[in-house]
């Protein structure tokens, strides 16, 4: 039998039988929909997280200290302290700047406004440059506040939004605990980075944060404890050996050796490594829950075809009766499967990126409609199709043609 | 017609179902000839083996044992497909039940088997056009875009014959075709069978009614599985034909 025969058969079959066709494609539809949708949905977040990262700042190398608590009533030891950001900063060469950053959270207060658990992040001069932040309105604070422990602070666009509404919050004074202190500056919308949200934070020197908001009763023989210490490299430095450097010098000054350190280092490469690698998972987990959908589908095409089998066994045995070799039945049942998933497959495409648009535009999730994506369900659902479709072809093949003249 | 040449030639012909002690024979070594253009019924009760006979005659399934020539082609042991394609290109079949393809226009249903010949491929013009000229054969030239629910059983045994010839066939075999028919639209099928067996079509006819085999040249009587006898119905070929078709008529 010729395809084009062939072909046109089997379109007549599935155009006598419209609704139990699209029933049958139906699992084909979903199923390469869902691939296409669940693809351009981790493509979607991927770009998102990795534009994130890069918000973070460039050439970052990120120190950050590991308490070891002694049990009770003991000094708590190790971790970093301020003073080995400045030792950093001068000891290590290829390194542009370094920001420290020690986090408190505190109630704040404006007139009437209360806001609760508002994170305070102590930090340096150098913030705005390494983390990627931009002043919209008045400025950051300069060297000499922060030596001075001026009662600044800047506020991220959001916080500033919730304790100023429209009113100019420059030059306003801010109750912070217990603490009065003027906004001098707000920050340019930044967005949620990870889980950090850098638009609801109020920026103040770290060294107010040691006086007024953290309370150490060590820090007079041990320094003030920080939490992260972000160094800026020079992009051309040789990254590996910068690392190299700060370790050495962290476990000379913190009198450690290399396997008990108290401190991590990482590099924004680990971090997009470390993204990357979970994305990676979430999207190849999304892509095998699709595609368990595109082979039920393909189960069901395998049903509804075993059915008609069994309905048009009386056809079958008058095609067979007026020539039809078993592979002529055979081809036209395979024939038909085929066309089935990939009519499935082509609406299921109009479905996917449908689908894939109108979810970006009504969640808050980024959708990127992946070319590869359509390719592969699309592909896929061929393939399931003749797979699946084998079987019952094969048994409308093996039936007997007396039999088959007989059935009612 | 002169020097008839053997169409059918069946030597022995066993056929078993089942096996072991359950095993039950349908035949029991039949051995029958059938000349080109002749018209022959196959008569007897039900369990004698004229069913089993016809299956076998018609390439719808395999002897047990003995031997079938068909068209000078011993078709014995052959396989499926080649038996498909013999019944495709040697045999054409009316049934009765007709057996037409439901929802499908009498041209289609006419042009069927013209998909399967893959010996001798036409294209769809060609077939069409042979299609119509069968179907003005069998009277329905005025009906080929109608669907089989559409047509009188008479009608619908007409495009099942129309089928039957498409291909050329070296024989016909009809299973009861007037078993599902009133006795006009009987008889109109029958004279048709005999205005086909008049242009020298050999018909192979299968029927339990005596009238109606009395129709043919010869009657072949089976009895448990064997021939019981062979009855010459004691006319000539035309005179039948002329005499059956004007009472059709």
């Amino acid at each position: 039998m010729k395809p084009s025969e062939a072909m046109r058969i089997a379109w007549e079959a599935i155009l006598k039988n419209k609704v139990r066709s699209v029933l049958t494609m139906l699992g084909i539809i979903i199923g390469v929909a869902a691939v296409i949708i669940m693809v351009a949905i981790s493509a979607g977040t991927e770009a998102t997280i990795s534009e994130q990262i890069t918000s973070l700042g460039s050439n970052l190398v990120f120190v950050q200290g590991s308490f070891q608590r002694g049990g009770p009533g003991q000094i708590p030891t190790g971790g970093l302290v301020y003073d080995d950001a400045a030792a950093i900063q001068d000891n290590v060469s290829g390194v542009v700047s370094v920001v420290v950053e020690q986090n408190s959270s505190e109630t704040v207060k404006v007139g009437d406004v209360t806001l609760e658990n508002v994170e305070l992040l102590g930090t340096t001069t150098g913030f705005p440059s390494v983390r990627d932040m931009d002043i919209a309105e008045g400025r950051y604070f300069s060297e000499k506040e922060l030596e001075r422990k001026s009662k600044v602070a800047v506020l991220g666009s959001t916080i500033a939004e919730e304790l100023f509404g429209d009113e100019n919050p420059i030059g306003q004074t801010i109750t912070v605990g217990n603490t009065k202190l003027v906004v001098i500056g707000v920050f340019e919308e930044k967005g949620l980075v990870g889980n950090t949200d850098f638009d609801s934070r109020v920026y103040l020197p770290i060294s107010v944060v040691f006086q007024k908001f953290i309370f150490n009763p060590f820090a007079r023989f041990m320094g003030d404890n920080i939490r992260m210490v972000y160094v800026e490299v020079d992009p051309a430095a040789n990254l590996d050996d910068i690392i190299t450097q700060i370790e050495l010098l962290l476990i000379k000054r913190h009198e450690v050796t290399a396997d008990t350190a108290d401190f991590a280092i990482t590099t924004q490469q680990d971090i997009i490594a470390t993204q990357e690698s979970t994305t990676a998972a979430f999207r190849s987990l999304l892509a095998w829950v699709a595609g368990v959908s595109l082979i039920v589908g393909g189960i069901g095409i395998m049903n509804i075809m075993l059915v008609s089998v069994t309905e048009r066994t009386r056809e079958i045995g008058i095609r067979q009766a007026v020539g039809a070799t078993p592979s002529d039945i055979r081809i036209q049942f395979l024939t038909e499967a085929l066309l089935l998933s990939i009519v499935g497959g082509l609406i299921g495409i109009f479905v996917g990126v449908g689908g894939s648009y109108i979810f970006g535009l009504i969640s808050d999730m980024r959708t990127v409609i992946q070319a590869s994506s359509i390719l592969l369900a699309f592909g896929s659902a061929a393939i399931v199709g003749a797979f699946f479709g084998y079987y019952p072809a094969n048994r409308a093949a093996q039936l007997d043609p007396i039999e088959a003249l007989r059935y009612e | 017609m002169t020097a008839q040449q053997t169409i059918i030639q069946t030597i022995d012909l066993t056929k078993v179902y089942g096996m072991g002690d359950v095993s039950v024979a349908a035949l029991k070594g039949v051995s029958v000839d059938i000349l080109a253009g002749e018209f022959v019924a196959i008569m007897g009760p039900s369990g004698s083996g004229k069913s089993t006979l016809m299956h076998i005659l018609g390439c719808l399934s395999h002897p047990t044992d003995g031997r079938y020539i068909l068209d000078g082609e011993d078709v014995s042991h052959m396989d499926r497909a080649q038996l498909a394609a013999v019944r495709n290109q040697k045999i054409g079949f009316v049934f009765q039940a007709y057996n037409l393809l439901a929802r499908t226009s009498a041209l289609r249903n006419v042009t069927l088997p013209l998909l399967y010949n893959h010996a001798n491929p036409k294209t769809l013009a060609e077939g069409d056009e042979k299609a119509r000229v069968v179907l003005e054969l069998v009277g329905l030239a005025d009906r080929m875009n109608h669907q089989p629910h559409e047509l009188s059983g008479g009608q619908q045994q007409r495009v099942a014959i129309a089928r039957a010839l498409i291909n050329d066939p070296v024989m016909v075999i009809a299973d009861e075709p007037t078993g599902n028919l009133d006795s006009h639209s009987g008889e109109e099928i029958m004279g048709l069978l005999h205005v086909l067996h008049q242009k020298g079509t050999t018909i192979v006819m299968v029927t339990h009614d005596p009238k109606i085999a009395t129709h043919t040249q010869r009657t072949i009587h089976l009895l448990d599985g064997l021939v019981d006898n062979v009855v010459n119905n004691g006319h000539d070929v035309a005179q039948v034909s002329d005499l059956r078709y004007k009472e059709a008529k």
